[in-house]
């Protein structure tokens, strides 16, 4: 995972601080233009930001419900992740059984879908006239497109496959040894994986569960096709910042530097040590 | 195996009866032997001889092909008749090579594992575990984790995790392997108290023939998947059948057809000469298959396909051929290389047929020889062991 901090690079810099070499010219000046290119954007955030309408704009009923949906279907859609993720990521890392690799493919093509395609193809399955959702409909009188659920759902679909990855990744790396021990002192499948795996992958699904909580709060191309954009039931933050840039700029800015926060709260926990993956201390 | 060991019926309660058969690849696992409870089996081998997979099989982490697998009458792996209990459901208890201990659990939850898993509450199986600490000296590593352990206690703790499940068969995978000599040596002695405490059959899986003969009550050698031999630390050690074992006991081995001469005189022949000196001495000739012949003086005729073994240190070495005396083996060679032991040098000598030769390191200096120097070897033919092959 590159978005991960690289433990191995840290340790090498502290070990060899007297190592400082001056880069070529050939390598040094793009690099200085993609710090540039970077951070500039971020910089301009800050600059244009509406310092002093800021509480103006933020105690908008708009804004607090948006940021109260997103809060919440991000957490719920990190909920949904784990409990049916950790099942995946473990089925596909400890199983043996033709087409796996396949599957895992298969498994974390969101990771590169598009997103809008993504909102598509969840209409396609669960929207009034889905192969699924046609039943939903006939039978249980439910339809999912274009509520609060749905905007749980989109965001599941995309958000999940970064835990599975992260997830997976730590199981088919972690000690299988432990596991066969703890069988051979009598622990049924259910208790290896309590008492031995979770301890293990722990960090892992910690940092799998941020991955997925800050991808879902980001989440904007699925949901506003699955779910759509109303206030208070589907608006969350990214479709709020999409419709404020064309009503009211000032306040595109101001909860696009609300989501700032959020992302770099979230990288802040990454970095530190108790969501390191692969640290068992 | 001709002289194969043949268990006592009469006290078979919780007997191990084991036939593996597992294919891996290329690689066919194919041994049958039994294990009597209270004995210490050590299966010896070289790498890749299927020590591992036995191990993996008898503790229910693999499954068997065909064969069976019977502990005190009861199966658990009989593909014939779909039997197979899982791991975790087996009386069996495994000291793995690295130890495996959980890192997240002190020493005394390592050793409640167990107890815990069969349905024990956490207060009763810590008691548990206390009592095994308590019998193997480990109580005051109780609140300690595994990674703030010597190798002798992990050892010693991996071995108290696995008598905590209670079990009936006991299993250890080259045990004294990751430990460092001095340590070795301690928990070697420990380790041999602590298996003669316990009940039912113990088998022990080990590349070390020193770690083999000091622990076990009788040795499995196996070799590419097979049993070569099997017999007491003793015997093993005596009559080695294949190079392999005849390395590991230090002993120069050949395999020849032995030819019973028509009288007790030898027919001068096919003999190197000056060992027919005396017909005195009813002695047999065997014709080496990798060339040359060696005369033994053997208690009883031999004829057929047979082993000869000879001890380094019963080998001579002279510069020049020596002088006919007693009857002896006398042939030539080339000296290939030298390797120091702990009070002697052991010379690697290539001729018909090749030999090892122990020599004092001042006989070396005497004898002033180097690589790819000529030298002469004799034997006495009382030195010489002939036994049946296979």
């Amino acid at each position: 995972m590159s978005l991960m901090p690289d433990r191995a690079g840290r340790s090498y810099r502290r070990a060899r601080p007297a190592q400082r070499r001056t880069a070529p010219a050939a390598l040094a000046a793009p690099a200085l233009l993609g710090f540039a290119f970077l951070l500039l954007p971020l910089i301009a955030l800050l600059i244009r930001a509406p310092w002093s309408g800021m509480t103006r704009i933020l105690s908008q009923q708009a804004v607090a419900s948006a940021l109260k949906l997103s809060l919440i279907a991000a957490s719920l859609a990190t909920v949904f992740s784990l409990l049916l993720g950790v099942p995946v990521a473990w089925v596909l890392a400890r199983m043996q059984f033709p087409g796996r690799s396949g599957l895992r493919a298969l498994v974390t093509v969101p990771l590169v879908l598009p997103p809008v395609v993504g909102g598509v193809a969840l209409l396609s399955s669960l929207g009034r006239n889905g192969v699924l959702g046609r039943y939903l409909d006939q039978w249980f009188g439910v339809t999912l497109p274009f509520t609060t659920p749905a905007v749980v759902i989109a965001e599941t679909f995309v958000a999940m496959p970064f835990l599975i990855v992260s997830v997976e990744g730590a199981l088919r790396s972690s000690d299988q040894g432990l596991e066969e021990a703890a069988r051979t002192l009598g622990a049924s499948r259910l208790t290896v994986f309590r008492r031995v795996t979770l301890p293990a992958v722990g960090p892992s699904i910690l940092a799998g569960s941020v991955l997925c909580w800050a991808r879902a709060m980001g989440e904007f191309g699925a949901t506003i096709t699955f779910a759509g954009n109303f206030p208070g039931t589907t608006q969350t933050m990214p479709s709020l910042i999409y419709i404020a840039l064309e009503t009211d700029p000032d306040a595109a800015i101001a909860l696009s530097l609300v989501l700032l926060v959020v992302a770099v709260l979230v990288l802040a926990l990454l970095r530190d040590r108790w969501v390191r993956p692969g640290n068992t201390v | 195996m001709s002289g194969a060991w043949e268990p006592s019926r009469a006290d078979e309660s919780n007997n191990l009866a084991v036939h593996a058969v597992v294919s891996r690849g290329e690689f066919t696992l194919d041994v049958e032997f039994e294990v009597l409870p209270g004995e210490v089996l050590a299966v010896l081998g070289p790498n890749g001889a299927g020590k591992t997979t036995l191990l993996r099989v008898l503790s229910g982490l693999s499954p068997l092909e065909s064969g069976y697998l019977r502990l005190g009458g009861q199966s658990l792996d009989e593909p014939a008749r779909n039997v197979f209990v899982p791991s975790e459901q087996r009386p069996v208890g495994l000291v793995f090579q690295n130890y495996r201990l959980f890192p997240n659990l002190s020493v005394l939850d390592n050793v409640a594992f167990a107890p815990r898993s069969n349905g024990s509450g956490r207060r009763v199986s810590r008691s548990v575990a206390g009592q095994w600490l308590d019998r193997l000296g480990l109580v005051e590593l109780a609140g300690r984790r595994p990674h703030q352990l010597s190798g002798g206690q992990a050892q010693r703790v991996a071995l108290a995790r696995a008598l905590a499940a209670d079990p009936v068969l006991l299993l250890l995978d080259e045990p004294l392997s990751a430990l460092d000599a001095r340590t070795r040596l301690e928990v070697r002695g420990e380790l041999r108290r602590h298996l003669a405490d316990f009940a039912g059959p113990t088998l022990l899986v080990t590349h070390d023939p020193l770690e083999a003969m000091m622990m076990a009550d009788r040795l499995l050698v196996i070799e590419g998947g097979r049993v070569v031999q099997q017999g007491t630390p003793a015997e093993v050690a005596r009559h080695p059948s294949t190079q392999y074992v005849a390395r590991l006991v230090g002993l120069n081995l050949y395999e020849g057809t032995a030819e019973t001469p028509a009288t007790t005189v030898p027919d001068a022949t096919t003999l190197a000469s000056g060992s027919a000196a005396s017909g005195s001495v009813a002695s047999g000739s065997v014709a080496l298959d990798g060339g040359g012949s060696l005369i033994a003086a053997p208690e009883e005729a031999m004829a057929g396909r047979v082993l000869v073994s000879v001890r380094p240190s019963s080998v001579s070495l002279h510069p020049h051929r020596p002088e006919a005396g007693s009857p002896r083996n006398v042939w030539s060679g080339r000296i290939k290389g030298f390797e120091l032991l702990a009070d002697r040098v052991r010379v690697e000598v290539v001729g018909e047929p090749d030999a090892l030769v122990d020599i004092t390191p001042a006989a070396l200096a005497e004898l002033g020889l180097v690589e790819g120097s000529l030298v002469w070897l004799s034997v006495k033919a009382t030195e010489v062991e002939v036994y049946p092959a296979g």
